[in-house]
């Protein structure tokens, strides 16, 4: 036994200036950190809780998670320029919360000219106790019910959503909601496949650069129509064959000199081989 | 060909390396053997066979496959302009590839020189057509009878002329129109699309709202709308604005713009200054409006200046104010030509 010991502890003795030494010993220590994380984190509440619990549960979600960008009472961070490093967030409501954490845009992975979406970093009650703490700060758009963004629609309602979608949202988003390029890096994302409730909250919000479209002039009703104009184009099929992504020039274009550059190759190909034989010809 | 006239120049070096010549010719398999030659002439006739029946299936698929509203659908595309255009490309691309087949195994593929000839015609030839032009020229008198030429050269000038008149027929001249719009004092600027009139308690900070002067969608007496047809796609291609809304203390106005906005609400014609793109790209954090045809970028909160871009004039600006019921109205007309720059413009 003893000698057991002796060898192991000689043997890692002797290992512990490798180079994967100190990569192996972090892993080690973090596996472990995350293991007892997981094995003794008090289990998250599921059921419905009042009000103040609510929002107690959000705030201490937000000192962990939120507090080192946007402040520990979200009265945000400017950088040393004077700029937002993370911007206060009383009065921006619980809308804008949902749709920031609710599409993974919020937390950011990390700083930079856009928050980009991915998978949500927190579970549903989380991020309605996080949008019930913000808008406890200030009064701000709260999150839409459900028959606010999705119900049937008429045929004429239906048009005049595509109507408002073509004046107020192709700009940025194009004509087939397939997004499109901003200055600097920034960018509009596709809205294909964004749920309903994302849609009303981005355009009542305005989240990063996106303007808002505010309920006093583009009214509950006319989002309504746009989104299902949206809903609606994307079950559309596409009646002229491939849309190679809908972004137009760019696409087309490259997809026809491939082409092109395929046509050639097929043509020098054909002319540079030809077999030739050793035989002569039987007379 | 030593006693050129370019002889005093020196020789030129003879050729480094010497012409190989041709390579002896060899045969190829179809050439040679009776079996290769039969494939191959079975092949070429299998690809114009195949050729028929993609154009059989064209017509087919014309027939059969439905379009219009409900259409047939492959893969959420529409079948039948999918399958019209895969079955005629085929057609013509098996034709094409048994045509090269038969000249790659079949057709005559002996090598053979043919050297050029040279550029100029013979002496005799030039000398025969110098003196037929001369005798032309002599015979038609046209040196000897100036009245005739000159007035064939005047008849033919003449010509150009009905082609200029016709040139009317582009439309009346524009008069004052490039530099005008309907824009003037007390007209609401209404949302786009529905016309909704908008307060300024409305709007909220970052809000971007694509308007239109409210004449678009008002009616006159006789209950007729005010605008429409040509008449109204011409009016609405230079009264277009955006409306938006920033912190008023991000805004820094000209001396003379200090009363153009409502608490940080601003109107900017929605026509880039480059060449008329309608743009309302705006980035609500940076103030900036970026046109999306050649990138031209303008400062919104400050008085609509290019920091971007081809465009070489600031996005006019459209001072507002609000009427007795509160709602957002144009304090006066734009106070410059909107959109593109134009020849009398300067």
């Amino acid at each position: 036994m003893r000698l057991l010991t002796r060898r192991i502890s000689g043997g890692l003795s002797a290992k512990r200036r490798s180079r994967f030494a100190a990569p192996v010993v972090l892993l080690l220590g973090l596996l472990i950190t995350g293991g007892a994380y997981a094995a003794l984190a008090p289990a998250n509440a599921n059921t419905k809780t009042d009000d103040a619990t609510t929002i107690a549960k959000g705030r201490a979600l937000f000192l962990v998670g939120c507090a080192s960008c946007h402040g520990k009472n979200a009265e945000g961070i400017l950088t040393v320029r004077g700029k937002n490093y993370g911007p206060a967030l009383a009065g921006v409501g619980a809308a804008a919360v949902d749709f920031q954490v609710g599409t993974g845009r919020m937390p950011m992975a990390q700083p930079g000219v856009q928050a980009l979406q991915k998978p949500p970093a927190y579970n549903a009650d989380e991020i309605e106790a996080l949008a019930a703490y913000v808008a406890s700060l200030g009064t701000g758009p709260s999150i839409p019910s459900a028959d606010q963004y999705s119900g049937k629609v008429s045929n004429q309602e239906l048009v005049e959503g595509g109507e408002f979608f073509r004046t107020n949202c192709t700009a940025c988003h194009n004509f087939a909601a397939a997004g499109g390029a901003l200055p600097g890096g920034k960018f509009a994302p596709s809205l294909v496949g964004v749920s309903a409730k994302h849609i009303y909250e981005a355009m009542l919000t305005g989240p990063q650069q996106m303007p808002v479209f505010s309920n006093g002039v583009l009214t509950p009703q006319d989002k309504k129509e746009i989104i299902s104009y949206l809903k609606s184009s994307e079950t559309e099929p596409n009646y002229g064959g491939f849309a190679l992504g809908s972004i137009g020039p760019v696409s087309e274009g490259m997809f026809a000199w491939l082409g092109v550059g395929v046509l050639v190759g097929f043509a020098v190909w054909i002319a540079a081989h030809t077999s030739r034989s050793k035989k002569k010809k039987e007379a | 060909m030593g006693d050129t006239p370019d002889s005093h120049l020196a020789r030129p070096a003879p050729e480094p390396i010497p012409d190989p010549g041709l390579e002896p010719h060899e045969p190829r398999p179809t050439d040679v053997d009776e079996k290769a030659e039969k494939r191959a002439e079975r092949q070429v006739a299998s690809l114009f066979g195949l050729s028929m029946v993609f154009a059989v299936l064209f017509c087919v698929c014309y027939f059969a496959l439905k379009v219009g509203n409900h259409p047939t659908t492959w893969l959420g595309m529409g079948a039948s302009n999918v399958a019209l255009g895969v079955c005629f490309g085929l057609a013509l691309l098996c034709i094409g590839i048994g045509a090269i087949q038969w000249a790659r195994k079949l057709m005559g593929d002996q090598e053979i020189v043919e050297y050029r000839h040279t550029a100029a015609s013979s002496e005799e030839d030039r000398v025969e057509a110098v003196s037929s032009l001369m005798k032309g020229v002599a015979e038609s008198g046209i040196a000897r009878r100036p009245l005739i030429r000159n007035s064939l050269l005047g008849a033919t000038a003449m010509l150009g002329l009905p082609a200029i008149v016709l040139l009317r027929d582009l439309g009346p001249l524009p008069g004052n129109d490039l530099s005008t719009t309907v824009w003037k004092k007390g007209i609401r600027v209404v949302q786009d699309v529905d016309g909704a009139p908008i307060k300024p308690e409305d709007m909220v900070v970052g809000q971007l709202v694509n308007g239109e002067p409210a004449l678009f969608f008002e009616n006159d007496a006789e209950g007729e709308p005010l605008y429409e047809g040509v008449r109204l796609q011409q009016a609405k291609a230079k009264a277009a604005v955006i409306i938006v809304r920033m912190q008023p203390d991000d805004i820094t106005p000209l001396p003379d713009r200090k009363n153009w906005g409502v608490e940080g609400i601003l109107c900017y014609s929605k026509i880039c200054t480059h060449v008329g793109c309608p743009i309302s790209l705006w980035e609500q954090q940076t103030h900036h409006l970026l046109c999306p045809c050649h990138q031209s970028t303008f400062d919104l909160a400050n008085n609509g200046k290019v920091v971007f871009g081809p465009a070489a004039r600031p996005l006019p600006q459209l001072p507002i104010t609000v009427d007795s019921e509160g709602y957002l109205i144009a304090s006066e007309g734009f106070q410059e030509p909107v959109g593109p720059s134009f020849w009398e413009r300067g």
